[in-house]
């Protein structure tokens, strides 16, 4: 839930078991996604095990934070009152060098600026002191 | 199991936007339950199996108020608007096995004067398998509403395959076309030429307001029983040929799928044609789940009527129009009808088999194929004959 002394207004992620982790890594400027000890696939969202070979061991591997969007779309009506001051704003799916997509956002570019394939590298943004949230900028092929 | 169960009845209410319905979600559900059963010719003690939409009805709250007072089936799929297609089949198997003689699949709401889907499906992680994900990994970031999921999709396929706006206008289109033959349709006498829907504003880039569904208030239910009871009954009997369902993977997560297109309807297409004895070319009619012009292009191509990538150029030139070579969504669908939860593809399929679909009838109707689709892309299909 939201920090009440803080002025994000915006929905947040519920900080709980794996979730927490993951975004506690984002707070410390860390983008990690979990990767199975034994077969070394890469997975996101946080699963329990590895769907690609059954293993239950596993850690918490660093992105390098690079990859390209795969896909977007732009919101130009909010459908959720917290977004309504955002639009026009564009969810974007990353598609990071280990292989995994997040739905993110690529925050230094304007929605009709963004192309298919276009590299990118995570930032962080601060919403409240728990919990910051990966976010993307632009950089030169 | 191939044509050994039918649909015998079908009911519905109005379907309306201003000023609503003025009845309960669970009013509305009763009433095209009621008017099913009666259909059929059935009295409510012998339905003796349920199997509400999820969500938005319980089987024992039904059974109580219609007097259904030998209930023994009551099961609800969780595929969101795949369900009632999906449990279609499950009535199917029920019926056979003899689990229940009489199944009601019933679905209704007040989706225009109730909360609106696109508003509550951020805030309630029930609703949706993927509720959680969606709360912490989605919500954060801006995406809140199902055209959003979707509109991903959809971008990633024109920018594959070069499908166009006009292409997803080219559907739109054709259900605002069709709901001008159906007089209960919601956009009935309000037609919509491919130049008003490119002036439609954004939504959701690629998706404007006429690529939408409709918001409405309304209900519907079918009743499924044995080909062999069916013949006691007044109606001549829809015969279910066959039915699947499947699931993307994963089913929970958007964004992570090795193959985006490939959704739940992929895996249930080829089952449901080799239950059946048929292919696609043997399709006279499709009802396609439209809660998006998107997905019906996509599960034109799933369902195998085009190869993927070349539904764009497919549903152009009429060829999905009354008159054309596969009329889609004869009723109008979810886009110019009304969003009863998906049921209403079914009871127009009925309607055309029956033969009973009067200005928009299609000429010697012997098979149609019925799609759902739900959640983050779940499927189900049936194929239904005369
Ligand atoms: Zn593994």
């Amino acid at each position: 839930m939201s920090d009440p002394s803080s002025d994000y207004a915006k929905p947040l992620p519920e900080l709980d078991g794996h979730t927490e982790d993951f975004y506690t890594f984002c707070g410390l400027g860390e983008l990690r996604f979990q990767r199975c000890d034994d077969c070394g696939a890469w997975r996101h969202v946080p699963r329990e095990l590895c769907p690609e070979c059954g293993s239950w061991s596993w850690q918490w591997a660093r992105s390098s934070g690079r990859g390209s969007v795969f896909t977007w779309t732009v919101v130009t009506r909010a459908l959720h009152p917290a977004f309504a001051e955002s639009v026009p704003y564009a969810p974007t799916v990353i598609e990071l060098e280990e292989g995994v997509r997040l739905l993110s956002e690529v925050v230094d570019c304007t929605p009709d600026a963004l192309e298919i394939g276009m590299p990118v590298e995570v930032v962080f943004e601060r919403a409240t002191p728990e919990v910051a949230l990966p976010k993307f900028r632009r950089v030169s092929a | 199991m191939r044509d050994q169960a039918c649909i015998v009845g079908i009911g519905e209410t109005e379907y309306c936007r201003k000023p609503g319905s003025g009845m309960s979600t669970l009013a509305l559900q009763l009433k095209a339950a009621a008017g099913a059963i009666e259909e059929a010719g059935l009295s409510a003690a012998s339905i003796d199996g349920i199997m509400p939409f999820p969500n938005v009805g319980k089987a024992e709250e039904l059974a109580a108020n219609l007097g259904c007072e030998n209930l023994r089936y009551a099961a609800t799929i969780h595929m969101g608007g795949a369900a009632p297609v999906a449990s279609l089949q499950a009535a199917a198997a029920a019926v056979v096995a003899g689990m229940a003689n009489y199944v009601l699949i019933p679905g209704g709401w007040n989706g225009y004067s109730g909360p609106r889907v696109r508003q509550t499906v951020s805030s309630d992680t029930a609703s949706i398998p993927g509720g959680t994900i969606a709360r912490d990994y989605y919500l954060p970031f801006g995406m809140t509403a199902p055209p959003q999921w979707y509109s991903l999709m959809a971008r990633r396929h024109m920018h594959e395959f070069g499908t166009r706006s006009e292409q997803l206008g080219a559907i739109a289109v054709a259900m605002r076309k069709h709901a001008q033959q159906n007089p209960r349709a919601v956009m009935h006498g309000r037609p919509m030429t491919l130049d008003d829907y490119m002036a439609s504003p954004m939504l959701a880039d690629p998706y404007r307001f006429f690529d939408c569904c409709l918001e409405t208030d309304g209900g519907s239910a079918v009743v499924v029983t044995t080909a062999e009871r069916a013949r006691d009954l007044p109606h001549s009997p829809v015969y279910i040929m066959g039915g699947a369902c499947g699931q993307p993977y994963p089913a929970d997560e958007i964004t992570n799928r090795r193959d985006i297109f490939r959704t739940g309807l992929t895996i249930a297409a080829p089952e449901a044609f080799a239950k059946a004895g048929v292919t696609p070319t043997d399709i006279d009619f499709a009802q396609i789940y439209d809660c998006f012009t998107f997905e019906v292009l996509q599960q034109l191509e799933e369902v195998g009527f085009c190869k993927r990538g070349e539904g764009g150029p497919f549903v152009e030139g009429g060829r999905i129009e009354l008159g054309g070579e596969l009329p889609v969504n004869t009723h109008g669908g979810l886009l110019s009808e009304a969003h009863s939860l998906g049921i209403g593809h079914i009871t127009e399929a009925v309607r055309q088999l029956r033969g009973e679909a009067e200005g928009r009838q299609v000429a010697n109707a012997e098979i149609g194929l019925v799609t759902g689709w739900g959640d983050f892309g779940d499927g189900s299909v049936a194929i239904l004959r005369r």
